[in-house]
């Protein structure tokens, strides 16, 4: 029997060659299956493309990227304030907080109508899509994270005779944390999906955009492409979230 | 300072705890009183050593809670230094050490006890940093230790940080809540003997809370017995005779053993007489 644990080499090889695996079966098989080129594109071809046609894709990531960044910005930074409010005030929170937390049972992709229908068809409806869907996760990890504090915790403040704003942010604020930061690794991806779902109802420029026009018009390796940067732009927000978490964790507190 | 200059010109004899007809316990939610130590008469001099002794549900925390200012008396009178508690606490005559160490993990050693220079910067009325922090923590022996992370020390370590960060605020009382309760006994005795080093060196007034009769033998000048269901006085004991001139003595010495055989005695009491 083998000892459990892989080396180095394996633990990055297995995964590239069980990728690769995949992506040729597809190049070769699904040609050979007879499924058409623009119901199903093979890999390589949607890889040329994206060479090919580089500057039209950029040119409909761009506004995505500018409407997941704010969305981002403005949800989890709502979420934080408004977490911090209900961190001041129980009855607010008693008030709003299940509200909220109903508001949250409607899907985004109902949602999104709605939201277009109340701001129209430029930048703003689609901010606040891709800042609807990054709100409530983050919401809920903050108000969590800011009430994970012990009673000799409270004690100890209050023998200091630390104000609520001293306990918030010396005890409060570093607890929560962890927790922020897991819920902003998934806004980033989520923010980006809240973009892309809002250009495709009312827009013609983005990669939601693209997407939707790709797909009427039978241009299948313009959709994979698009489908491939949208992915990849979630995972750059995702790299620049965990990247600002590390640095932040290094120097206010020493250890990662 | 106005203020320093008066205290240490006026050797009055205000002493450090004052306690008259004292109730202390919880309010219920429907406002109800639910008293655990009735009718405490209770004064404790400047730079004693007092030890609390007493089974669970005694009231020996609750009594350091409303010294502490953390919890209101249902009924009697309570000074701590000559003032109120809240008074006392927001000009940081006391100090407390609990029984979990309650230190914050992400700060460094160095940057916990540093924590009382950084809150109540709005409130306190009496500031004082004379002494840096890596004074006090070189008190309690921990210098070497300053830019670790409290997930780093031991138990035993934890509870000398908490005693270096309550010492930081440099307060006239210091309450101790069982601090050594959950360490291994040779860890527990070695600090018995370095919170005696920093009482002498201080001149603080230490209130002790613990439920090991040897423990309040070796460290207390009066031992305060407390006897549950209902709380009350079982005895206060005064074993100062006991002690050297720095407070100290030898655990196995027969006055010793007797005295702790004696406080055996009266815990017994306390208990069968409900």
């Amino acid at each position: 029997m083998k000892r459990a644990g892989l080396g180095a080499a394996e633990a990055i090889g297995l995964p590239a060659a069980g990728a690769l695996s995949l992506l040729l079966a597809w190049q070769f098989v699904v040609p050979a299956a007879g499924v058409p080129a623009y119901i199903l594109p093979t890999p390589l071809s949607v890889l040329q493309h994206l060479v090919g046609d580089w500057r039209f894709l950029l040119s409909n990531a761009l506004p995505t990227w500018v409407e997941a960044a704010l969305g981002f910005l403005l949800g989890n930074g709502g979420a934080v304030l408004l977490a911090s409010a209900f961190t001041f005030s129980r009855r607010l929170q008693s008030a709003y907080f299940p509200v909220i937390l109903l508001f949250n049972t409607i899907p985004v992709l109902a949602l999104a109508p709605i939201i277009i229908l109340i701001f129209g068809l430029g930048l703003l409806p689609k901010v606040i899509i891709a800042a609807l869907i990054c709100f409530f996760p983050t919401l809920v990890n903050t108000v969590r994270g800011l009430s994970l504090v012990s009673a000799s915790e409270l004690d100890l403040m209050h023998v200091l005779s630390a104000s609520w704003w001293e306990t918030f942010w010396h005890l409060r604020v570093p607890r929560s944390i962890p927790l922020l930061f897991a819920s902003l690794r998934i806004a980033a991806t989520t923010s980006v999906i809240g973009a892309v779902v809002g250009e495709w109802i009312g827009s013609n420029q983005g990669l939601g955009a693209v997407i939707i026009q790709a797909t009427f018009n039978y241009q299948a390796e313009r959709l994979f492409g698009a489908v491939i940067i949208a992915a990849l732009s979630g995972l750059a927000f995702f790299g620049v979230v965990t990247f600002a978490e590390r640095a932040l964790l290094k120097r206010n507190l020493g250890v990662a | 300072m106005p203020n320093e200059a008066r205290a240490g010109a006026a050797p009055e004899p205000t002493p450090a705890i004052a306690a008259t007809g004292l109730t202390i316990g919880h309010r219920l939610a429907d406002g109800a009183a639910s008293p655990v130590l009735r009718g405490l008469d209770l004064s404790v001099a400047r730079g004693e050593f007092l030890a609390i002794l007493g089974p669970s549900g005694c009231g020996k925390s609750t009594l350091l809670r409303v010294i502490a200012d953390l919890l209101p008396p249902l009924e009697g009178e309570i000074a701590v230094l000559g003032r109120t508690p809240s008074e006392a606490r927001r000009r940081r005559n006391v100090g407390f050490v609990f029984q979990d160490a309650t230190l914050l993990p992400w700060r460094t050693v160095r940057q916990n006890v540093e924590l009382p220079l950084q809150v109540g910067r709005g409130s306190v009325e009496r500031r004082v940093a004379q002494t840096s922090s890596g004074d006090w923590l070189d008190l309690v022996g921990l210098s070497a230790y300053a830019e670790r992370y409290p997930s780093q020390l031991s138990g035993g370590q934890r509870q000398r940080v908490a005693i270096a960060r309550a010492l930081q605020s440099e307060p006239d009382i210091l309450l101790m809540d069982e601090p050594f309760g959950a360490l291994d006994e040779i860890t527990r005795e070695r600090l018995n003997d370095e919170l005696l080093a920093v009482w002498r060196r201080t001149r603080a007034t230490i209130i002790f809370v613990t439920h090991s009769i040897m423990e309040a033998v070796y460290l207390g000048q009066r031992v305060l017995v407390l006897a549950a269901d209902p709380g009350r006085v079982q005895a206060l004991v005064d074993i100062t005779r006991l002690k050297d001139v720095e407070g100290r003595c030898r655990r196995e010495a027969s006055d010793v053993v007797e005295m702790a055989a004696h406080l055996r005695t009266l815990l017994q009491e306390g208990a069968a007489a409900r």
